[in-house]
C-alpha cells in the first residue's frame, strides 16, 4: 500500500544522505521524496512516498526514528490529510492543438506559465493521482518534458508535526 | 585566519580561567576528561597534530597496534568487558578504511565505541587529495552515527556527543572525522568540556511502559511451558543479576544466545544451554515447545530462529528491548516492552513479588521433567575415546583450569562454536566474540584489549589456524605491551566451518578450505619473543595448559593439533523449525 511519511529532521549536512542511505541499505522503496527547511531554519521537513506491507511500513518508521538527526516521524496517510504535488509540463502546442491543450489545462485547473509559438509550459498542482490523470488526458499532445516535485503533505485539522 | 579567539563573557565571569587549547590538544584533553585511559591507534599524516598533543601529556595512554583493524577490535573488546566505550584513533584514507571491519563488527553487536578518523584539510576535501577517503560515506551504514568537525572550537562538544550517542540507548560505534586543519597546533580556542548533553532528536527510552509490564507479568504467570531467552542486551545492559533473580523466582528454564552467554550462569541447573544453529538439543526443544517466551535483550536473529515460519508455533512472545526496531522485525511479538532491560526487569520483579503468585507448579513440574528428558538425548556428547585430540575436550579442559572465570575471546568458525558450547560461562562480560558480523581476526586483538585493561585476569584467545593468521602481526604489539594472553589455536589444517558445510552440502569438495604451508606457530611465537607450545596428543594437553597458565606474564601460543574431521553438533537443519537438528554425522531429529 502507498504511504506518505513526513519526517522532521535536523537541518545538518549528512542528515539527508543518512536517511536516503537507510532506504537503499534495507531495500525499502522510495517513490518520491522532497525536502526543504521549515520556518525554523534548524529543521528540515521531508515528505517521502513509499509502498510496502504493514510490517515493512512499521519497520521504515522505526528505522527512521533510530537515525540520530530525525526528530519526528509520522505516516500522515494513516489519518485525514492533504496531499499536493507540483508538476511542470512542457508540451508541443501549435495549430489546433494549442486550443485543445489550453482547454485541458483549464479543466485540471492548471496554468500556462510559459508560452512560445510552438510550446506551452503548464503548471499543475494536485494529488499525485490528479497529475497522472492530466498526463493521460494530454492524449496525443507531444510531451517534451515533465518535472514533478514528489508529493508533500500535511495532516488535516489541528494535528501537526512540529517540535 | 585568526590565531586565537577570545574567551566569551560567560567564561570570563567564571572563577576558573578559561584554558586555551589547540584543536589537537582539545581532542586529547576531552578524552582525558571523559575518563579514557587507553587510546588504540596508528599514526599517519592527517592525525600527526593529535599524536603530538598525545605525546605532550600523560593521562591518555596510546597503544600502537600493527594494523588499524586490531585497534578497533581492542577498543571493542574493552567495551564488551567493561561496558564503557573503547576509543580508536586512526589516520585518513587507508588508516580509516582499515578500521572499517572493526567498526562494522562493533555495530552488528551493538558495542559502544568512539572512532576518531583523520581527514585531509577541509579545503582539500572532495578533490581526491593524498590519503583522502569519504569516511563519513563509507562508515554511514556501519555505525550508529557519524559526524565531522567543521570548527575546531566544536571539538569538545562533538567528542562528548560521540560518547553520549555511543553509550546510551542501543549502544554502537560513533565515527568522528577530523580534518587536519581542525587540529592546527598554533591556533588555540577556549576549552570547555560539557558535563552532559541533551539532543532534542535523540532521547532513548529508559523505563518500560508500566501497562505493558503488567501484561507481561500476567502472561508469564499463566505459562505452563515458559522459557527465558536472554541475549547480548542483558550483558551490555548490566542486567545479569536481575535476570538471574527473575529466573530463580519463577523457576524458569533459561537459554542464552551466543551474545548472551554468561548472562545466566552456565553451571546452574536451570540453564539449558545456548540456543540456535549450534544450540543445545534441550535449548532448541524447550524453545520450540514453549507456550510463553520471555525474550530479553535478544533480537530473534536468523541464527537463532531457523525458519521464521516454523518458529515456536505455540508461543506467546514477550520481548524486552531498548530498540523498538528489533521488536517484531523477524518474529511477531505479542507483548512488546521498549526500555532498558535492567529497569524493566527490576519493575517486573517488583510486580511479581507484590503479586506473590507463582506459576502453576504442577504444569511447571511436568515441563521440567520434559526438559530433563531432552537433556539426556544429546548432552553435548563427543567421542572421548579417540586417539586424536577433540576440540570439545580442549575447551572443557581450558574451562576447568580457568574455573570458568577467564575472559574468553574467540575468533570465528568451528572453534568459536566449541568455545560457546563447552566453556562454562558463569559471569557476564567474559565471553567476547564477533557474533553478528562473524569477523575472523577478531580474537587476538580482542584478547589484547581485555588483557591490557584487566592485567590480573586470565585472558584466553580461542582461535584456529585460519582466523589467527588474519591478525597475527599483533603478536608484535603483545610483546611491546607485555600482554600475557593465552592463545588456544585449535589447528586442524582446514577452515573448519567451511569444510563442515562442504562435507554436509557439497559432497566434501573442499574448495579452498585446506590450509597448505602453515607456519610453524611455535617458532613464530618464539620469533616474536613469546612462548610457543605444540600439543598433538590428548596426554600432552593437561601439562601444556598448566605450564601456559602458570606463566602469568607471558604470551603463550598453544598450537593444538586436533581431529580435522570433527563437526560442530547439534546443527539446525536449514529451512526447518528450531528443533529440527542434525545430532551427529549420522543422526538427526
Amino acid at each position: 500500500m502507498r504511504h506518505i511519511i513526513s519526517v522532521l529532521l535536523e537541518n545538518e549536512s549528512g542528515a539527508l544522505a543518512r536517511l536516503v542511505g537507510l532506504f537503499a541499505q534495507r531495500g525499502y522503496n522510495i517513490d518520491s521524496l522532497n525536502v526543504a527547511a521549515t520556518e525554523d531554519p534548524t529543521l528540515s521537513r521531508l515528505t517521502l512516498v513509499t509502498h510496502g506491507n504493514d510490517q515493512v511500513i512499521e519497520q521504515i518508521s522505526k528505522q527512521l526514528h533510530k537515525l540520530i538527526e530525525v526528530v519526528k516521524v509520522s505516516d500522515i496517510s494513516e489519518a485525514a490529510h492533504i496531499e499536493r504535488e507540483l508538476m511542470l509540463v512542457k508540451v508541443k502546442a501549435s495549430g489546433n492543438q494549442r486550443e485543445e491543450v489550453k482547454r485541458c489545462a483549464d479543466i485540471f485547473r492548471g496554468q500556462i506559465i510559459d508560452v512560445t509559438p510552438a510550446t506551452y509550459t503548464i503548471q499543475l498542482v494536485g494529488t499525485s493521482d490528479k497529475l497522472d490523470a492530466f498526463i493521460q488526458a494530454l492524449g496525443t499532445t507531444p510531451i517534451m518534458e515533465v518535472v514533478r516535485s514528489g508529493a508533500s503533505g500535511i495532516a488535516r485539522g489541528e494535528k501537526t508535526l512540529a517540535l | 585566519m585568526t590565531s586565537q579567539t577570545q574567551p566569551d563573557d560567560k567564561s570570563a565571569d567564571s572563577t576558573r580561567a578559561t584554558e586555551m587549547l589547540s584543536g589537537a590538544a582539545m581532542v586529547i584533553r576531552a578524552l582525558a576528561d571523559e575518563g579514557v585511559e587507553y587510546l588504540y591507534g596508528y599514526p599517519g599524516g592527517a592525525v600527526l597534530h593529535i599524536y603530538d598533543a598525545l605525546f605532550q601529556q600523560n593521562k591518555v595512554k596510546h597503544v600502537l597496534v600493527r594494523h588499524e583493524q586490531a585497534a578497533t577490535h581492542m577498543a571493542d573488546a574493552y567495551a564488551r568487558a567493561s561496558g564503557k566505550a573503547g576509543v580508536v584513533l586512526v589516520t585518513s584514507g587507508p588508516g580509516a578504511t582499515n578500521a572499517v571491519t572493526g567498526i562494522a563488527t562493533a555495530y552488528m553487536d551493538s558495542i559502544p565505541m568512539v572512532v576518531l578518523t583523520g581527514q585531509v584539510m577541509s579545503h582539500l576535501i572532495g578533490g581526491d587529495a593524498f590519503q583522502e577517503t569519504d569516511m563519513l560515506g563509507i562508515s554511514r551504514p556501519i555505525c550508529k552515527h557519524n559526524m565531522s568537525v567543521r570548527r575546531p572550537e566544536d571539538i569538545p562538544y562533538l567528542i562528548k556527543k560521540a560518547f553520549h550517542i555511543a553509550q546510551t540507548g542501543r549502544p554502537g560505534p560513533v565515527v568522528l572525522d577530523i580534518p587536519k586543519d581542525m587540529t592546527m597546533p598554533n591556533q588555540t580556542f577556549a576549552y570547555h568540556y560539557p558535563a552532559e548533553i541533551s539532543l532534542r532528536s535523540y532521547q532513548p527510552k529508559q523505563q518500560g511502559h508500566s501497562g505493558q509490564i503488567k501484561k507481561a507479568v500476567t502472561a508469564l504467570l499463566a505459562a505452563k511451558k515458559p522459557i527465558l531467552y536472554a541475549g547480548g542486551g542483558v550483558i551490555m545492559g548490566g542486567a545479569s543479576n536481575e535476570l538471574t533473580e527473575l529466573a530463580k523466582l519463577l523457576n524458569l528454564p533459561v537459554t542464552n544466545t551466543l551474545m548472551g552467554l554468561g548472562a545466566y550462569p552456565a553451571d546452574d541447573k536451570q540453564f539449558v544451554g545456548m540456543l540456535g544453529m549450534h544450540g543445545s538439543y534441550e535449548a532448541n526443544q524447550t524453545m520450540h515447545h514453549a507456550d510463553v517466551i520471555l525474550a530479553v535483550g535478544a533480537r530473534f536473529d536468523d541464527r537463532v530462529t531457523n525458519n521464521t515460519k516454523k518458529f515456536c508455533p505455540d508461543a506467546t512472545i514477550i520481548h524486552i528491548d531498548i530498540d523498538p526496531a528489533s521488536i517484531s522485525k523477524t518474529i511477531n511479538t505479542h507483548i512488546p516492552i521498549v526500555g532498558l532491560v535492567q529497569p524493566v526487569l527490576t519493575d517486573m520483579l517488583a510486580l511479581l513479588k507484590q503479586k506473590k503468585k507463582k506459576l502453576d507448579s504442577a504444569a511447571l513440574e511436568l515441563w521440567w521433567q520434559q526438559i530433563e528428558q531432552w537433556r539426556t538425548v544429546h548432552g553435548g556428547r563427543y567421542d572421548t575415546t579417540a586417539a586424536l585430540l577433540k576440540p570439545q575436550y580442549v575447551i572443557e579442559q581450558v574451562s576447568k583450569i580457568t574455573k570458568g572465570e577467564a575472559y574468553v575471546c574467540s575468533d570465528v568458525g568451528q572453534h568459536q562454536m566449541f568455545a560457546a558450547q563447552y566453556y562454562k560461562f558463569n559471569k557476564p562480560n567474559r565471553w567476547i566474540n564477533s557474533g553478528g558480523l562473524g569477523t575472523m581476526g577478531f580474537g587476538l586483538p580482542a584478547a589484547m584489549g581485555v588483557k591490557l585493561n584487566y592485567p590480573d585476569a586470565d585472558v584466553v584467545c580461542v582461535t584456529g589456524e585460519g582466523s589467527i593468521q588474519m591478525n597475527i602481526q599483533e603478536l608484535s604489539t603483545c610483546k611491546q605491551y607485555g600482554l600475557g594472553v593465552k592463545i588456544i589455536n585449535l589447528n586442524n589444517g582446514y577452515l573448519g566451518m567451511v569444510k563442515q558445510w562442504q562435507d554436509m552440502n557439497y559432497e566434501s569438495r573442499y574448495a579452498s578450505s585446506y590450509m597448505d604451508s602453515l607456519p610453524d606457530f611455535v617458532k613464530l611465537a618464539e620469533a616474536y619473543g613469546h612462548v610457543g607450545i605444540r600439543v598433538t596428543t590428548p596426554e600432552e594437553l593437561q601439562p601444556a595448559l598448566e605450564r601456559a597458565f602458570a606463566l602469568k606474564d607471558r604470551l603463550v601460543f598453544l598450537d593444538i593439533h586436533i581431529d580435522p574431521k570433527e563437526h560442530v553438533y547439534p546443527m539446525q537443519v536449514p529451512g526447518g523449525a528450531m528443533n529440527d537438528m542434525f545430532l551427529s554425522k549420522t543422526e538427526r531429529t
